[in-house]
């Protein structure tokens, strides 16, 4: 009799075992809601770019994708978009710095759904993707070369199959065959001395070249990844097709991810972004001049001539919100840096803006110890993770990948 | 039946008991509270009521739109003229608004359009709107969760 009651009690326990199991292996409601959330599914069509009319545009996109792999679209002839954005890459070229004319002090970003962004750039010193694709153009350590000489090699080279596009070349026939306002001392004193109209017509072309750029990138869109089918398949209620189910450390890792680990508060919906600028505490590069992160550019994006509220902006000043409506001073915005999207992340290390980590162990160890900032506050809080869970979030990072 | 068993089999009772006392007060124990998340409210001092609405459906993660605020005097009567501050943020993560909302237009009957709202992450937002108007300043704070 006591026997029988013992063997009750320990078939009990078991059954109690196995129902936790089954639990832990389970999502809730609220987490497949999330998951959903996340899936590339979910992600709403490309709105259009009201401030591009060119943004849609197959002949503005095919020179735009010329000019992006274009190395004569540079000072000296050797750097072209895609030197650093690798068509095979991610558009990213594995280095913890990008590589131009001169070594830069950015990692360079992937340009998947680029197109999407409100922000551009790190620190997002630029509002819409064609006045981003010109600020490299004329970087003295990226593409290094002036906006007539620019202006002169479109004419040269693409003459026929800009007008055809956009509109009739300036005249260009008295304009200095290199000024600029970010070149030598000499090429910008040759700008200087140019006439109101020269200055704007070369501007105006200018703005093309950066709206034929966008047109391309407008296409490079995220690819599906085994999280994408797994979330899927979740979400209809279905089992999985066994290549694309996740391991009981891969569900581990999303449950932390979107829980504990608290990676989703930014890292949020199908691009894993909130498209905001953040401080989260990583240290600086060794050996880089100050870098202050977003607050540094604010002025800079309202003040550039190519901007949303400028004349070079197609349609009407209602697409302009994000510049007429952004954070314009804020003690958060000290060594604040944008949220990267972390699709296809495992594929692309070093990570953070400089290139400081290695690995994602390193950055996954960064968010839960959240060291204090070198300047600002960081808005990241430790967070207990077993050298387990840690693993995990790692586990789960690399489904993200096609 | 021996003692080693009797012990075994009590030991047995008392912890199932004191898992059912604990999953007792587990599953009835009270929800946390949450913020109070009344779209329309008395300023702090009182000297104004205000009503807030999004304009145009309710607001999604991420995408900048515009609320409606109106505000009224205690009687009723539409505040007009009136200056308005927005300010706010996420309480659980110390920082503030992602964007600087403003007064774009005056509606009329008391109502004013705030341009440039987005909520860049899911959770418990606060609005609060400080009021300037003949009858003095006051303000408001409002709770959303997102």
């Amino acid at each position: 009799m006591a026997g029988g009651l013992l063997n009750k009690l320990i078939a009990t326990a078991a059954l109690a075992a196995v129902l936790a199991g089954c639990s832990d292996a389970g999502f809730s409601d609220t987490e497949k809601r999330t998951i959903a959330s996340m899936s590339l599914s979910a992600l709403a069509p490309l709105p259009p770019d009201p401030t591009n009319r060119f943004a849609d545009d197959p002949g503005a996109a095919a020179l735009g994708a010329t000019l992006f792999f274009d190395t004569g679209m540079s000072r000296d002839g050797n750097v072209a978009c895609g030197t650093c954005h690798k068509i095979d890459r991610q558009f990213q070229d594995d280095l913890p710095r990008g590589k131009g004319v001169g070594e830069t002090n950015r990692r360079t970003m992937p340009l998947a759904g680029v197109a999407r962004d409100p922000f551009f750039f790190w620190d997002g010193r630029r509002d819409s993707l064609w006045s981003q694709a010109l600020t490299p153009l004329e970087n003295p350590l990226e593409h290094a070369g002036t906006r007539t000489a620019y202006a002169h090699y479109i004419k040269r080279r693409f003459g026929e199959r800009y007008e055809r596009i956009f509109r009739p070349l300036p005249d260009l026939s008295t304009v200095p065959a290199s000024a600029g306002p970010f070149g030598t001392p000499a090429e910008q004193a040759a700008w200087a001395g140019m006439t109101d109209v020269q200055r704007d017509g070369v501007d105006r072309l200018y703005s093309d070249i950066g709206k034929a750029i966008a047109a391309f990138e407008r296409s490079l869109v995220h690819g599906k990844t085994r999280f994408d089918r797994f979330a899927d398949a979740l979400a209809q209620g279905r089992q999985p097709s066994a290549g694309d189910d996740l391991t009981s450390e891969e569900r581990q890792g999303l449950r932390l991810f979107i829980g504990k680990a608290n990676c989703s508060t930014c890292h949020t919906g199908p691009r894993f972004t909130d498209n905001h600028f953040h401080n989260t505490g990583v240290p600086p590069a060794a050996g880089l001049p100050e870098d202050r992160g977003r607050v540094a550019v604010l002025a800079e994006v309202q003040a550039d001539p190519f901007n949303c509220l400028g004349k070079f902006r197609d349609g009407g000043e209602e697409a302009c919100g994000e510049l007429r409506f952004m954070q314009k001073s804020s003690p958060e915005l000290v060594r604040a840096y944008k949220t990267p999207s972390l699709r296809g992340v495992a594929e692309r290390p070093p990570y953070m803006h400089a290139g400081q980590f290695a690995s994602l162990e390193q950055v996954v160890g960064h968010y839960a110890t959240a060291p204090k900032a070198v300047e600002g506050e960081t808005e990241i809080h430790p967070v207990a993770l077993s050298d387990r869970e840690k693993a995990a979030l790692v586990a789960f990072l690399k489904t993200l990948s096609e | 039946m021996t003692s080693a068993w009797r012990m075994v089999v009590g030991a047995f009772g008392l912890v199932a008991l004191a898992i059912g006392f604990l999953a007792v007060v587990y599953l009835t124990a009270p929800a946390k509270p949450g913020p109070d998340l009344e779209r329309s409210k008395n300023s702090a001092k009182g000297l104004y009521s205000l009503t807030i609405a999004p304009e145009a459906g309710e607001p999604k993660q991420g995408e900048l739109h515009a609320w409606v605020v109106t505000v009224k005097t205690r009687q009723g009567a539409p505040v007009e003229g009136a200056a308005i501050s927005i300010g706010g943020g996420m309480p659980e993560h110390a920082h503030g608004l992602p964007t600087s909302p403003d007064v774009t237009a005056y509606l009329g009957d008391g109502r004013y359009r705030i341009e440039g709202m987005k909520f860049s992450m899911t959770g418990w937002w606060q609005l609060k709107f400080g009021i300037s108007a003949p009858a003095g300043a006051d303000e408001a704070t409002f709770n959303l969760v997102l």
